[in-house]
């Protein structure tokens, strides 16, 4: 089944003015329910655009995008999206626990159902300690990893992911990359998540879109089938051959830019 | 490195609570215009209200009529304020503070609603923030004095009642800077924020209470403080427009009537205004500091 179907999707930022920014051009993507894919492409090449389209939070303008069947803007309203960015954008009046709880009080769950799952978040994110805490008490990959519990608090169908592990040391890094990847294995949730890293890419994902600049267009999308992950694959000649072969296509991207 | 230094400093600087410390501060500051006040009447005693060494006049005349002695000023405070009264005039002051107290309170609350609630409608629609936003401003050029009789007469011939009026009057200065900072503050999140309650579909209110409202704090507690102080400003300009007694508007004005019988006593009332100024902005630092923390707030 089609999770997001997008269909000739464009975005002009400013159109008709001189600043005019084409930012995405004639984007055709479909990404099956449960799947996991992975944007990658030089800066400024429009990933970041291509994810807001997705989530509703900027309309295309051209071409069409459908969640689950709806328009992504329905998607939007039934709550279908959690998005996690790389700044980790907290509330610094709310306590950690307070923060990730905020997308589930919107919903209207009760204050118990909340610090539950609060609660369950904050030992996924191994951060059982500091739920009591305010996000200007944490160190700056703590906070990103109280923005992925709090977009995952409320098990969104669809995950939106803008290079989220970014400010991250490379240890905890992989280990959200296994936390990651054990949520998307044991619930239904279709990941769609921007990265700079080839090898994170690499990792994570079903299949690596890569994307070319000026205007932003798909350049090749990857499959990838490393089928079960476990550290033990970082290790292996074929995650080696999946990463050289997307290195291969970003060389390709950045010369012909 | 840095550590010796810090346990050199002197150990009262670190160890006193805040308040003691802000204490000594203010107490420094007023030995210090005591000192001002009468080294300048020392002086123009001297040379007959001039310059030292110049015949160029002093700005104000030093005499005892024009600028009491101060310690003349403070015992004005504890004598009788009429003769043969019981109480003193500080308790007095205190009573008519209390009154003038109420009616600033009652000009702050309504001021800082309607403060609220235009910042909220000025952030709702930019058309509102563009037709509003320039009355609010010409609003405050209209001289007090002016408007107060007209808004005293009104509540005369509508019978709400002269209390009222003054309050209004009150309201009409705090209301400003509550309107205008609060609409600084609840457009003060980052685009990111409110892109977040978005993505969950949150409401208009949702996202003015849970993000807004929260993040306009630092913006609105300095527009109270500055309420706070001129709804006293307002509430005793309001009492002096409307006639009515029993308030420290009434007692300034009494006082000053009586000036050359007691010049002491004018000085005396309008340190007691002060005094009550700074007390409603004390009382809102408070506030404040309770509702404000942050990385920057005291929570550290
Ligand atoms: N709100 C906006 N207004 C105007 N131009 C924009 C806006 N947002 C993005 N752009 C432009 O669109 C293009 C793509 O930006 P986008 O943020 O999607 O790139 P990106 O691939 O995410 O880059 P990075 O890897 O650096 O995050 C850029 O040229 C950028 O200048
Ligand atoms: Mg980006």
């Amino acid at each position: 089944m089609t999770a997001v179907q997008i269909s000739g999707a464009g975005m002009t930022f400013n159109p008709g003015s001189d600043n005019a920014v084409r930012a995405l051009d004639d984007i055709d993507l479909t990404i099956g329910h449960g799947e996991f894919v992975s944007l990658i492409g030089p800066s400024g090449c429009g990933k970041s655009t291509l994810l807001r389209l997705v989530g509703d939070l900027i309309t295309p303008t051209t071409g069409s995008i459908e969640v689950f069947g709806k328009s992504a803007e329905q998607a939007r309203l039934d709550r279908d999206y959690g998005m996690a960015f790389q700044q980790a954008g907290l509330f610094d009046w709310r306590k950690v626990a307070a923060n990730i709880e905020l997308p589930l009080e919107l919903i209207g769950w009760s204050r118990s159902d909340r610090s539950a799952r609060s609660k369950e978040m904050l030992e996924l994110v191994k951060l059982d300690d500091f739920g009591d805490h305010y996000p200007w008490q944490l160190s700056g990959g703590m906070q990103q990893r109280v923005a992925i519990a709090r977009s995952l608090a409320f098990s969104p169908r669809l995950l939106l992911m803008d290079e989220p592990f970014g400010a991250l040391d490379e240890m905890t890094r992989e280990h959200m990359q296994s936390e990651l990847l054990r949520i998307h294995a044991k619930t239904a949730t279709t990941v769609v998540f921007v990265t700079h890293s080839i090898s994170e890419a690499a990792y994570l994902s079903n299949r690596v879109v890569v994307l070319s600049p000026r205007p932003g267009q798909i350049h090749s999308i990857i499959d990838v089938d490393l089928g079960e992950r476990s550290d033990a694959i970082r290790e292996t000649p074929a995650f080696f051959a999946k990463t050289t072969e997307v290195r291969e296509a970003l060389r390709a991207v950045e010369a012909s830019a | 490195m840095t550590a010796p230094v810090e346990t050199a400093r002197p150990g009262f600087a670190r160890a006193a609570p805040a308040v003691l410390r802000q204490a000594v501060t203010v107490l420094g500051s007023l030995v210090t215009i005591v000192v001002l006040w009468e080294g300048y009447k020392f002086i123009g005693d001297r040379t007959d209200d001039t310059w030292p060494l110049t015949n160029i006049g002093l700005p104000v005349s030093s005499d005892d009529l024009t600028m009491p002695h101060a310690s003349d000023i403070w015992s004005a405070f504890w004598a009788p304020v009429q003769r043969g009264g019981s109480d003193s005039l500080a308790v007095f002051l205190v009573k008519a503070s209390w009154f003038t107290l109420r009616e600033a309170a009652l000009g702050f609350a309504m001021g800082t609603c309607i403060g609220l609630v235009l910042a909220a409608i000025m952030l709702r629609s930019h058309f509102a923030e563009r037709g509003v936003l320039p009355w609010v401003n010409i609003s405050q050029t209209v001289p007090l004095i002016a408007l107060a009789p007209i808004v005293v007469t009104w509540g005369r011939t509508n019978g709400w009642g002269d209390t009222l009026s003054v309050a209004l009057i009150s309201t009409y200065l705090t209301f400003f800077p509550v309107a205008v900072n609060g609409l600084k503050g609840l457009q003060s999140p980052q685009a990111a924020d409110i892109e977040l309650m978005r993505s969950y579909a949150a409401g208009w209110r949702d996202t003015l209470f849970k993000v807004r409202l929260p993040a306009a704090r630092p913006y609105l507690f300095p527009a109270f403080k500055l309420a706070g102080t001129l709804s006293v400003v307002g509430a005793i300009v309001g009492e002096i427009s409307a006639g009515v007694r029993g308030g420290l508007g009434r007692a300034i004005l009494d006082f000053a009537g009586r000036y050359s019988t007691g010049p002491a006593k004018v000085y005396a009332a309008v340190i007691g205004a002060g005094l009550l100024g700074l007390f409603v902005f004390g009382l809102i630092s408070a506030a404040e500091r309770f509702f404000v923390r942050g990385p920057q707030g005291s929570g550290t």
